[in-house]
Order: C-alpha cells, then sequence, then structure tokens
C-alpha cells in the first residue's frame, strides 16, 4: 500500500516537473525543474529495487550535468522570447493532436494488456541482494557487445562536436606545444655583439 | 538466458559462455582502425593528408579480407546472442565496403577542392561504416538499434561537415531533428514487442511470436512503430519529407555515401526484424509495406518530375526505388528477399555514380547540382555523357542495363505471390519515371550547352566513373553470378 501511493506520488510529480520544465519562461527555472523531474525518476528507480540506476541518476545527472547545464544557462544571453516565439501559437492544435492520439492509444493498448494478468509479479529480493554486483555482471558478460558498441557511439558524438565546432579563427591565440617545448635558450634572448656607445663617442 | 532484469529478478550469470571474438574480428578490427586513423590523423600534417585517406581505405580492406576470412557457411551466433554472422551479412558487409572504398575516392577531390578534407570525415566514414555492420550483424533489438544510431550520429556530423555552407547546417540540424523522432518511434515499437514477449532476442521473439495469437493488438501496434521508424531510415513515403532536403544540402560527396551504403544497411534492418523476428506476423507487416511501397512509387515518380535540381530529383528517385526495394520484401519468399538484395546492391552502386557525376562536373567553389548543367555534355565529353547515359537507362529499367534486372526480379516475386495489381502499379508508374531519367538523356545529347569548353576530369575519376558505369552495364549483362550469390546467401 505504502508503495502505491509512494509510486503514485512520485510520478505524479514527475510529470508535474517534467511539464514545467517546458513551460516556464526563466530557462534556470527550467533547469531546476529538469533536476526535480530527475529526482522523481531515481525515486521510482528505488520503488524498483535499482538502487544502483538511482543513484547513479543522481549523481551524474543532478550532480554533474544539470550544475554544468546551469553553466551553460547562465554564461549564454539567450534571447527566451524568441524561442518561445509561436509556442502559445501551436499549442492549442498541438494538445488537441497529442491528446487524441494518447486516447487513442490508450484504446487499442489499454492496461489490460499488461497487467499483473499477464505478468507475474516479480519477485522481491532479501535485503543482501544488491543491484550493483547484478548489473555488473550482466553488463560485461550477457551485454559486454552492446555495452562495447555504446561506448563506440560515444567517441563518435566526442569527435563529432569537436569537428563542427572547432575552427581555427584568425586572430585567436593558442599553444603551440612543439615548437614551446622545441625552443631553445638562444631563441628566446638574443645576445647582441656591438660595440660600448663610449668608444664610439670617443671618436 | 537472463530476460529481464527486474523481472526475472534472480540473474544467472553461469548461463554465460565466453564469446567467439573471431566471429566479430571485422568489426573489433574496423573499431581498433578507426581509433588509429584518429590518433595517427592528429600527427599527419596538413600537406600529408592523403594518408589518412590511404589508411581508411586500407581500413576497409583489411575489414574486407577479415569478414571473408573468418564467414561461417551457416548462420552462427555469438555474445550471448547479440551477434550473427551468417552468409546473408557476408553479402551484405561486402557491398558496404566497396561501396564506401568507392564513395571515399570519388569524394576526395570534392573534399581538397572545398577545404574539407580533413580526417574526420575519414573518421566519422569509418565509424559510420561499423554501424552498418552492426545493424547487419544485429541479432537483437539492442544491437540493431545502437548500430543505428552510430550510423546515423556519423551522418549527422558528415553533413553538418562543411561548416561554412548554410544550406549542409541546415540540412544536418532537420536530418538530426527527424532523425532522433525516427529513432524513438522505433524504440517505442521495440518497447512494446519487449512488453508483449518479454524478450530482446530475435530468435526468442520469433518463438514467442508462434505462441500467441496473430492479431495480437500489441504485437501489430508494436509493428506500426517499427515499420514508422524503419521506413523513416529507409526514406520511404510517407516519411520521406527529409529526404530531397538532406540531399540537396549536403556535400556531394556525403549525399553520394547517404543514398548507397546506409540503404543496404536499412534492407539489413528489415530482413532482421520483419523477416527473422516478426515472420510469423507477416500478414500484418505486408499490409503495411503495400501502402508504404505504392506510396513510395507514387510520390517518388511523380514529384521527381517537377524538379530543376539534379540532387532533388535523384533523391525523389531514390524514394521510388525504396519502393521497389519494399516490393520484394513484402512478397515475403526468398525469391522476393534475394530479388530486393540484388536490387539494393546494384541500386546503391548505380546512385552512387550518379551522384559522381556531380562531382565531375563541380568546379572549385561552385557544385554544378542543377539539371541545367547537363546541358551538352555529349559536346563537352562524350565519353562521360555516354556512361551517364547507362546510368539513367540502368535507373530507369531499360534492358540490357541491371536496373531492367532487378526490377524484372522484384516483380516476378511479387506476381509469384498473386498481387498483380501491385506489379502493374509498380511498372505503371515506372513508365512515369522514365520521363524524367530521359530527359536527362535528352539534355546531355540534344541541348545547346551554355559553354562547349571540354570536360577536364582526373584520370582517377574517368577510371572509377566508367568502371562504375560499365559494371552497371556489365551485371546487367551477365547477372547471374551476383543473382546466384544472392540466393545463395538467403539459402
Amino acid at each position: 500500500m505504502i508503495e502505491q501511493i509512494s509510486f503514485y506520488v512520485f510520478a505524479g510529480l514527475l510529470i508535474f516537473a517534467a511539464s514545467m520544465v517546458i513551460t516556464m519562461r526563466n530557462p534556470v527555472h527550467s533547469a531546476l525543474f529538469l533536476v526535480m523531474a530527475f529526482f522523481n525518476a531515481a525515486a521510482l528507480w528505488l520503488l524498483l529495487e535499482a538502487e544502483f540506476l538511482a543513484i547513479t541518476l543522481v549523481l551524474v545527472y543532478v550532480g554533474a550535468v544539470m550544475v554544468l547545464f546551469l553553466f551553460v544557462i547562465m554564461m549564454l544571453d539567450i534571447d527566451v522570447a524568441r524561442l518561445r516565439d509561436g509556442f502559445a501559437r501551436y499549442l492549442p492544435i498541438a494538445a488537441v493532436v497529442a491528446v487524441i492520439m494518447a486516447i487513442e492509444m490508450i484504446l487499442v493498448v489499454g492496461p489490460e494488456h499488461f497487467g499483473l494478468a499477464q505478468f507475474a509479479e516479480p519477485a522481491r529480493h532479501a535485503s543482501d541482494y544488491s543491484n550493483t554486483k547484478e548489473l555488473g555482471n550482466l553488463l560485461y558478460t550477457v551485454y559486454l557487445y552492446p555495452f562495447e558498441i555504446a561506448a563506440a557511439i560515444l567517441l563518435v558524438a566526442i569527435v563529432a562536436a569537436i569537428a563542427l565546432t572547432m575552427r581555427r579563427r584568425d586572430g585567436t591565440r593558442h599553444q603551440k606545444i612543439e615548437e614551446q617545448i622545441a625552443v631553445k635558450a638562444p631563441d628566446r634572448v638574443r645576445v647582441v655583439k656591438m660595440a660600448s656607445e663610449s668608444n664610439e663617442a670617443g671618436e | 538466458m537472463l530476460r529481464s532484469l527486474s523481472c526475472n529478478g534472480v540473474v544467472m550469470t553461469n548461463s554465460f559462455t565466453i564469446p567467439d571474438f573471431v566471429l566479430a574480428s571485422p568489426e573489433i578490427f574496423l573499431l581498433s582502425m578507426a581509433c588509429l586513423v584518429l590518433v595517427a590523423d592528429l600527427f599527419i600534417s596538413e600537406k600529408n593528408r592523403v594518408l589518412t585517406y590511404v589508411l581508411a581505405q586500407l581500413s576497409l580492406l583489411g575489414t574486407l579480407i577479415l569478414t571473408i576470412y573468418v564467414a561461417p557457411a551457416e548462420a552462427t551466433y555469438t555474445f550471448s546472442g547479440t551477434y550473427v554472422s551468417d552468409p546473408m551479412g557476408t553479402l551484405l558487409k561486402t557491398a558496404i565496403y566497396f561501396i564506401t572504398a568507392s564513395v571515399f575516392l570519388y569524394s576526395r577531390s570534392y573534399l581538397m577542392d572545398r577545404d574539407i578534407f580533413k580526417g574526420e570525415y575519414y573518421v566519422l566514414g569509418l565509424f559510420g561504416v561499423l554501424g552498418m555492420m552492426i545493424m547487419v550483424s544485429a541479432h537483437n533489438f539492442l544491437t540493431i538499434y545502437l548500430g543505428l544510431e552510430l550510423l546515423s550520429l556519423s551522418l549527422y556530423a558528415m553533413v553538418a561537415f562543411h561548416k561554412e555552407s548554410m544550406q549542409a547546417s541546415e540540412a544536418a540540424m532537420k536530418y538530426f531533428i527527424l532523425g532522433a523522432i525516427a529513432s524513438g518511434m522505433l524504440l517505442y515499437g521495440m518497447s512494446m514487442f519487449y512488453g508483449a514477449t518479454g524478450t530482446l532476442d530475435l530468435g526468442e521473439l520469433a518463438t514467442a511470436i508462434q505462441g500467441k495469437e496473430s492479431n495480437d493488438i500489441v504485437l501489430i501496434f508494436g509493428l506500426v512503430f517499427v515499420i514508422v521508424g524503419l521506413a523513416f531510415k529507409l526514406g520511404a513515403v510517407p516519411f520521406h519529407m527529409w529526404v530531397p532536403d538532406v540531399y540537396h544540402g549536403a556535400p556531394t560527396s556525403v549525399t553520394m555515401f547517404i543514398s548507397s551504403a546506409p540503404k543496404i544497411a536499412g534492407f539489413a534492418l528489415f530482413m532482421r526484424l520483419l523477416a527473422e523476428g516478426m515472420a510469423d506476423m507477416h500478414a500484418g507487416w505486408q499490409d503495411m509495406l503495400v501502402i508504404l511501397s505504392v506510396l513510395s512509387l507514387a510520390v517518388g515518380n511523380i514529384i521527381a518530375l517537377a524538379q530543376t535540381n539534379l540532387k532533388r530529383m535523384l533523391a525523389y528517385s531514390t524514394i521510388s526505388h525504396v519502393g521497389f526495394i519494399l516490393l520484394g520484401i513484402l512478397a515475403g519468399t526468398t525469391d522476393g528477399y534475394s530479388a530486393s538484395m540484388f536490387y539494393i546492391i546494384t541500386y546503391a552502386a548505380t546512385a552512387m555514380a550518379a551522384f559522381a557525376l556531380i562531382i565531375i562536373l563541380s568546379k572549385r567553389g561552385s557544385e554544378a547540382d542543377e539539371l541545367d548543367n547537363l546541358k551538352g555534355l555529349s559536346k563537352r565529353s562524350p565519353w562521360i555523357a555516354f556512361m551517364m547515359l547507362l546510368l539513367m537507362f540502368s535507373m530507369t529499367g531499360v534492358p540490357p542495363t541491371v536496373g531492367f534486372y532487378a526490377k524484372l526480379l522484384v516483380l516476378q516475386a511479387i506476381v509469384n505471390i498473386d498481387m498483380v495489381w501491385l506489379a502493374i502499379v509498380a511498372v505503371g508508374f515506372s513508365v512515369i519515371g522514365a520521363f524524367y531519367y530521359l530527359r536527362v538523356i535528352k539534355m546531355m545529347f540534344f541541348d545547346e550547352a551554355d559553354s562547349v569548353e571540354p570536360l577536364e576530369v582526373s584520370a582517377e575519376m574517368n577510371v572509377m566513373f566508367s568502371a562504375n558505369s560499365l559494371a552497371v552495364l556489365f551485371v546487367g549483362l551477365f547477372p547471374g553470378a551476383l543473382m546466384a550469390v544472392c540466393i545463395a546467401a538467403l539459402a
């Protein structure tokens, strides 16, 4: 019973936070609501006995990604009014289409297809059950291949991001490591031999 | 084997067997080589950039040799059933290597002329090939999706590669957003299958579907989304909107890549998901594919008539050819599958050559992608014009080029399952389509050129383009060998 109540509370908060993310006027508020959405999603995972995923979500997304995100939002001068141009105009029609689609989908594949009648209730685990260990076991054995592909995808994402954004503009200052290392004392200081001034004056 | 973490609870790690890494050695090799090219490129100076290109070509060659060397005679599964190596995979992968190597070869001068001859282009290309290989060898929803994403991410970046071109950035943005939506659709469909059967493995999925009623609503619902996702990626009507814009906006060398090799991988997805995983839902997906293919044939051929831009015209022509490929798949027979496979491989080679002509005509700083640029080509270079004539004949389906034979095989497969009306529709739209292919030929041979200066073609491009076009003719004259390979791959 308490589990059901907490599920509905967390799920409700999750949906509320998610809709606030896209409707808030201030991007900082949106980002903070996104933090809240992540947090509630983590709570749902805890209810599913997936402690590792829940904690990772909080640590990685809330702790690291969202903080970076807030930094970026504050650094960039985003013209929200322009971004939201047309939002109100398209909202009614979009809402009608979305609601109709949602209703149609629920009518076709309603909850009766996925209820406890169709699937056995998942087994409860003892308190010493380690979700982290099971996950690690699976990732590095059965799901090794998909896991490695995911790594390759991340690599491509990095390569693509750098290839598309890095450009050498004229006038920007950047280091030339190889030249800096190869530099020798004579390159920095030029000792000029010249006759002393006084001599010259004495002539 | 383990089905799901939260459902089964008790994890049976003892069922795990050490995977056979040798089977996947082509993928492992290509991944290592792509990383090597990425790092080596940093140490190659601007002058010697051609070394990166050579390395990329050598990677493809090595992968090809490995693929053929380790290819098993029959389907073999490893990595806990997420990877399959079978004759169909070997054939499609081999075709993908050849096409990609040719695209790299064609695009070198194009990239150099536009100062975008960068190592990342080849790195992304190689990762794209890796993604296609993963898709071709996938035997699990997860690997299918991940391979598709690896390919798509590489392609998005390649489209945007020419940073100075606003058109390319716009095309990349459209491609990215629509591609993401399509991936979402595909995933949603897959989640429905997982919900209904409790497995991600395609083999287990096929068994689970056998045990269900044929009109299980959740399965059909999932199927709709899976097909929408696949149709999006292949560019079938009504999910084709991105095709003309992306083809037009992308640098021609990238358009050439998108229009050829990934289509072969897309065909592999249809085969793996529909023909292997959902074979028992054939009646369900056949109807959906009929709609897709008739619409693709109609829209592709009719809208292409109105195009004045060669790249856009070829984009719509791709859409119409996708319609033909879907015809063979929807037949659901070995004949149909092998006909489609023959079609997609030969079409990829033909489309690639047609885009190569744009590269040949383009000069530094200008893009010769308007139909008007073709006017009087026969006076400027009779040989190149004649090669293009062969390509256009092949796309129309005029004997003795390969396009005729490919279309014939697909139509035969359709007639064999008693869907004669569909074959008639396909032929009808092909006749309409013949107009715009023949118009290209008329422009090349009978229209007056704006300039009569002879076309300068580098020896490398000339040899490659001629070999490619003559291959289209040669395979059309002697289709037996390739057809036999296609049939053997599916037997």
